[in-house]
């Protein structure tokens, strides 16, 4: 029954807390220590590197970082910003946690959506936000990517999809399981239109977003070392009792396995997408 | 009515429930049961095939717990691996191609949580079904018996109308599961099971099914008659409308709607 991932937070912010601020030393430049190498690599030198190590390890990435990493200058323009969840089953907290969530992050919500244009091509553009809820997806999350999906399909533009996730927001019960479905539906219309839809997997992409629009594009890329997966691995740990495999639920095993295309890394990413989409310029129509 | 939301989830688990099997068996007339996902292998947790509802022929799709301990064994205790999905998602196209309803009946803790069903996409199943069964042209009813388990349920419940046992239970997350992750304590289960609004009345008020099945008479004659003649009368409706695919986007297209709310 592991729907949701168990995945840690990896700092204090991602889990809605108070201390986001890296490691200051005493003297000289802040630095982060990079959990792949164990070198403390300058912040500096890590921003300008768009957070990947020089050992190849790539850190999280805020969405709105991302998205200006990806797209050309000025070219963004957001869409639905506006929505964002209520607390439609008065579950205990939720609300409270969420407001303390986007306070620190500076987000409404776990995704954001936008058209954008990528090298000569404009497109519709998804990014989800590890430092909100882990980017649970509930019902906001839901209809933001499928409006955004029903807008690609109306104006014919190719969905290119950044998918970060912990699984289905639980304190929104079956209202957030029904996203899924939802989704889904949408992906398959813009789909069945003859558009593209190409999603990038970014640590960590799991439960209820890996088992609906994160696998169902026609592209599927991933960042070298992300954890994909359905279950989270404490759980099929807990039910098989046996060990897991060496990179179990990597980018690298699901390519191994057959479930994704490419990994891409950050630096050729906005390459990559540029080219892709000038490969499928206007679709099939 | 009264009954405690965690005393519901106890209920949909008891291991003295008709089972997927003793529905088709009951309801349906000439079950021929047909196997494998012609990929990978044939999954025990999910029975498939045709038979006929009224002299109706319709495809047949059940996730199968088991009775006794070395049946239960078997079907994997209802957990599907990706081929299960993969073995429903072929039957429904077949479905599709010769124009026959499809009828399913869900009751599983979820989708298998196994080194194997990850190495073989669980995630990718379960996805690949959510899209599809959105754009069967053949009316879908999906009935919960039991316990609907998250991804592992909602695979086979992409459908035109979904009903629920009085005493079966629909949910995201198992109580326990949520109880550990936000309050790193299973014993608050029952907490959990409130919360989560995972009751037949919880899901039909929400807007995620149709109809409650009562559970009078559960697993003789009359209560499997009155499950035959709702699912007839049912088909019936759904068959002749032109418009099923459409109505099946907007059923899921609704939900959760008014729960992201904009700010005026």
């Amino acid at each position: 029954m592991a729907f949701i991932n168990f995945i840690k937070p990896k700092n204090k912010l991602e889990e809605g807390g108070r201390t986001a601020a890296p490691v200051q030393q005493d003297a000289g430049e802040p630095e982060k220590k990079c959990p792949n190498c164990r070198k403390d690599i300058p912040l500096s030198r890590l921003w300008a590197n768009n957070l990947v190590c020089s050992c190849g390890y790539h850190f999280r990435m805020k969405a709105r970082q991302r998205i200006q990493m990806i797209v050309e200058k000025d070219s963004f323009q957001e869409l639905y910003a506006d929505v964002k969840a209520g607390n439609p089953l008065n579950f205990p907290g939720y609300q409270e946690k969420a407001e303390t969530v986007r306070q620190i992050s500076g987000e409404e919500e776990a995704v954001i959506c936008g058209t954008a244009q990528i090298g000569k091509e404009k497109c519709c553009l998804f990014v989800m936000e590890s430092y909100f809820m882990m980017g649970s997806m509930g019902s906001a999350v839901g209809e933001k990517i499928t409006r955004l999906f029903e807008h690609a399909t109306k104006h014919r533009l190719p969905v290119i999809g950044f998918t970060v996730s912990g699984g289905a927001r639980m304190q929104e019960g079956l209202l957030s399981l029904m996203q899924m479905a939802k989704t889904s539906a949408a992906v398959k219309r813009h789909s069945d239109a003859g558009l593209l839809y190409i999603a990038v997997l970014t640590d960590p992409t799991t439960g209820g977003v890996t088992a609906s629009f994160a696998m169902e594009a026609d592209i599927i890329l991933a960042e070298p070392g992300a954890t994909v997966g359905f279950a989270g691995a404490r759980v099929i740990e807990q039910t098989t009792r046996k060990p897991l495999p060496a990179g179990f639920q990597t980018s690298e095993f699901v390519l191994d396995h057959g479930f994704i295309d490419r990994i891409v890394i950050r630096s050729e990413q906005k390459k990559m997408l540029a080219e892709l989409l000038e490969m499928h310029r206007g679709g099939n129509a | 009515m009264s009954v405690a939301p965690y005393e519901r989830v106890k209920l949909a688990r008891d291991n003295s429930r008709p089972t997927g099997l003793d529905y088709i068996k009951n309801i349906f007339q000439g079950f021929i049961e047909f196997h494998g996902d012609r990929c990978y292998a044939d999954d025990h947790a999910i029975v498939g095939g045709i038979a006929k509802l009224n002299g109706q022929p319709v495809t047949v799709i059940a996730i199968e717990k088991g009775h006794t301990a070395k049946e239960r064994t078997y079907r994997n205790f209802g957990a599907p691996n990706p081929e299960g999905y993969r073995k429903a998602l072929r039957l429904m196209k077949q479905a599709d191609k010769f124009g026959r309803p499809i009828i399913c009946f869900i009751d599983t803790s979820g989708a298998y949580c196994g080194i194997g069903a990850e190495e073989r996409g669980q995630g990718q199943a379960i996805a690949e079904n959510l899209m599809e069964m959105s754009t069967l042209c053949v009316p879908v009813i999906s009935i919960l018996i039991g316990e609907g388990g998250s991804g592992g349920a909602l695979a086979l419940a992409v459908a035109d109308r979904v009903w629920m046992l009085q005493n079966s239970v629909y949910s995201v997350i198992s109580p326990e599961g949520c109880a550990s992750i936000l309050w790193k304590d299973a014993a608050q289960a029952e907490t959990a099971a409130a919360s989560l609004k995972l009751t037949a009345e919880d899901a039909k008020s929400l807007g995620v099914i149709e109809r409650i099945l009562s559970e009078k008479d559960m697993g003789k004659k009359e209560f499997y008659e009155r499950i035959r003649t709702l699912l007839t009368e049912e088909l019936q409706e759904l068959s002749d409308d032109v418009d099923l695919i459409s109505k099946r986007y907007d059923r899921f297209r609704r939900i959760g709607e008014g729960a992201a709310k904009e700010q005026v």
